[in-house]
């Protein structure tokens, strides 16, 4: 430890690397530890093996936040930070990671493209939604955007053979490069408001000049169009249908639960801290973001008839909800937002392995006819499935009642009332293409009789998935605890 | 004086960057990206970041142009243009020489002339290598260091993408 290098740092690094050296450790073990393609699903053990370690590095940080009874800890001259809202966002980052790392081998040996590298781009990308979470300089955040971006342009490509999958891949990386171009303008233009690039540095400039300071409100629009296009709103979503039908499923449920909670993260810490003083000017470019993405998204799902599609439009949907909460902006707005993130990884999660339970050999199994009669076939996976469709939509015993309530809660509070019915009639036309989903498991007919894919990771990331999004649908108070403790400063 | 400069050869990158985009044949487009980053050097210049222009220049206008060439020719895009009497190369490489020219001679001019004491361009002062380095080891050590994560997943990707069928 040196005075560049301080045991500070340490401190506050070492989750970052813990998943570097472990995603190296991956590519390694594949040709050193397990050479033949069969043993090559082990790779698993290790990704959950960095998993454990990542989160034992993150349960000191908590336990040292909370033993010493500091907000944060701040490191590297103030480029990273460790705080409530870190934590909590890495620990999402781990489940997703370890519940996707699960079912991939079945599939990818399926695909018939089981190979190391994967693991090893999965566990590097979530390195970069660490530093998406805990940077507090613009530099760390940018790489560590790129970071989990060009992890997740290979990882959409990773079919070669599939044409989809390719055309995937090429369109999420112009469109990717092109947001990030805009959000790079903004940053430029932060920088030269105070020629720093720490975020409170930023936030002082900014509050100085005012909301509507021509400089300010272009360095606003620019970021929130890189930010907004990372989290996929509309009207920035084009990408988001075609990356997420192409790329292999297990990647799309990645891609909608990590990508999407790691930009949250980045948005909140942008929107939260630095821009906070030009509230006035970004809260109605925010509302129009909001209610376009829930018009987008709703409409447009109801006509998809492929289910990663549709899974797709809904998740357009979803970040209108969440961008709700930001609008409303007071206390249970942000654990509103914090609580829906956290819901929407379990069900969303649990409906793409559902959707990928499905691929077969020679069966795509990506249609909403490939669920019919689903409940003949495989009760468990569709009484799941039916679990995961009434959160998304919002239905009380579930946890995405508890995810929308908090949102709609904070929206009434602050007095934004005509947003909430809006919002509130959005969730009955979405409640119309869940329940087409249902209808196909539950009356339609079978349409073929090959049993879904199974395996032991399979099952263990549906039960897990399913009981969550039942458990904190019923019993919300510990999950409730966990979110605003991880946010309370 | 900075001003007049900045505005040239700002526009000059505005409109190589056009270029870039409406050009038809793929070796013209690199060449007039060669111009973008010959002006953004100047800028840099105008900026007082030494290094970080030259760097732009070798690096830059130099090496990666060439590795662009070299992969346009390789998989031979565009085909052969044709040679209406003139040399249409000859205006293509004419516009960005002309640029990188004009940087040089601002430069010198710039150098010559005793600088306008109200005029500056933020408060960045620091662009010597020694300053540079300076600023990646101590205050951006932590970014500088994740940009190695960065070009890993980017050998990664290529291998994943680019790799031969073996087993």
């Amino acid at each position: 430890m040196s005075e560049f290098y301080t045991s500070t740092d340490h401190f506050v690094l070492v989750p970052a690397l813990l998943l570097a050296l472990f995603g190296c450790f991956v590519l390694l073990a594949d040709f050193l530890v397990f050479p033949r393609p069969k043993h090559r699903r082990y790779v698993v053990i290790l990704v959950a093996l960095g998993e454990a370690f990542t989160g034992a590095a993150l349960w000191r940080q908590h336990s040292f936040l909370s033993a010493h009874d500091l907000a944060s800890v701040s490191a590297f001259h103030g480029s990273l930070v460790v705080d409530g809202m870190s934590i909590f966002f890495n620990w999402i980052f781990i489940a997703a990671v370890l519940l996707v790392a699960l079912v991939s081998y079945r599939y990818l040996e399926t695909e018939q493209e089981h190979r190391a590298e994967y693991y090893g781009l999965m566990m590097l990308a979530q390195c970069g939604m660490f530093f998406l979470a805990a940077g507090t300089d613009l530099v760390t955040l940018f790489v560590g955007l790129e970071l989990m971006a060009v992890s997740f342009y290979v990882m959409v490509g990773f079919l070669r053979r599939d044409k989809r999958s390719n055309e995937a891949a090429m369109k999420y990386l112009l469109l990717g490069a092109f947001s990030s171009g805009f959000l790079v303008y903004g940053f430029s233009l932060l920088y030269g408001l105070c020629g720093s690039t720490r975020l409170d540095r930023i936030g002082e400039a900014v509050t100085e000049r005012g909301p509507f300071d021509p400089i300010v409100f272009l360095a606003l629009t620019t970021t929130a169009v890189g930010l907004l296009f990372k989290v996929s709103a509309a009207p920035f979503h084009m990408w988001a249908p075609d990356a997420y039908e192409g790329a292999p499923t297990t990647v799309t449920a990645f891609l909608a639960v990590g990508s999407k909670a790691a930009s949250f993260a980045f948005l909140m810490r942008m929107f939260l801290y630095p821009l906070a003083g030009a509230r006035p000017a970004w809260e109605p470019i925010l509302i129009g973001v909001a209610i376009l993405s829930m018009t987008v998204g709703n409409l447009a799902a109801i006509t998809q008839n492929n289910l990663k599609r549709l899974l797709a439009y809904s998740s357009v949907s979803h970040a209108g909800y969440i961008l709700l909460g930001l609008v409303a902006g007071n206390e249970t707005g942000i654990k509103g937002m914090a609580v829906y993130i956290l819901v929407y990884l379990f069900m969303t999660l649990g409906a793409f392995l559902v959707v990928v339970a499905l691929r077969r050999k020679d069966l795509a199994g990506e249609d909403v006819d490939d669920l019919a009669g689903l409940i003949h076939k495989s009760p468990v996976e569709a009484v799941l499935m039916l679990i995961f469709m009434l959160s998304l939509a919002g239905i009380p015993p579930t946890a995405g009642f508890i995810g929308k309530y908090f949102i709609f809660l904070s929206l009434i509070e602050t007095g934004h009332y005509v947003l909430a019915v809006v919002a509130t009639l959005y969730v009955a036309v979405a409640i119309y293409y869940y329940f087409r989903i249902v209808k196909s498991m539950f009356v339609g007919e079978m349409t073929d009789t090959v049993p879904l894919m199974g395996g032991f990771g399979m099952r263990i990331a549906l039960g897990v998935t399913g009981v969550l999004t039942l458990l904190i649908g019923v019993y919300p108070e510990p999950f409730l605890q966990f979110a605003q403790t991880s946010l309370g400063r | 004086m900075d001003v007049i400069l900045f505005l040239l050869f700002a526009a000059i990158a505005v409109a190589c960057g056009v270029n870039l985009v409406v050009q038809k044949h793929p070796i013209a487009s690199a060449l007039s990206l060669v111009g973008v980053m010959g002006s953004l050097a100047v800028l840099y210049l105008l900026l007082g970041a030494e290094f970080i222009a030259a760097a732009q220049v070798i690096v830059y206008a130099g090496a990666i142009m060439v590795l662009f060439l070299f992969v346009i020719m390789l998989l031979n895009a565009g085909g052969e243009p044709k040679t209406p009497g003139k040399s249409r190369m000859a205006g293509l490489l004419g516009i960005p020489l002309m640029a990188v020219l004009l940087g040089l001679l601002s430069y010198l001019v710039q150098r010559a002339l005793p600088k306008p004491a109200g005029v500056t361009f933020g408060a960045f002062t620091g662009g010597k290598p020694y300053d540079v380095g300076k600023a990646i080891f101590t205050e951006y050590m932590l970014p500088f260091e994740i940009t190695s994560v960065l070009i890993l997943i980017a050998i990664l990707g290529a291998i994943v993408l680019a790799r031969k069928e073996i087993d």
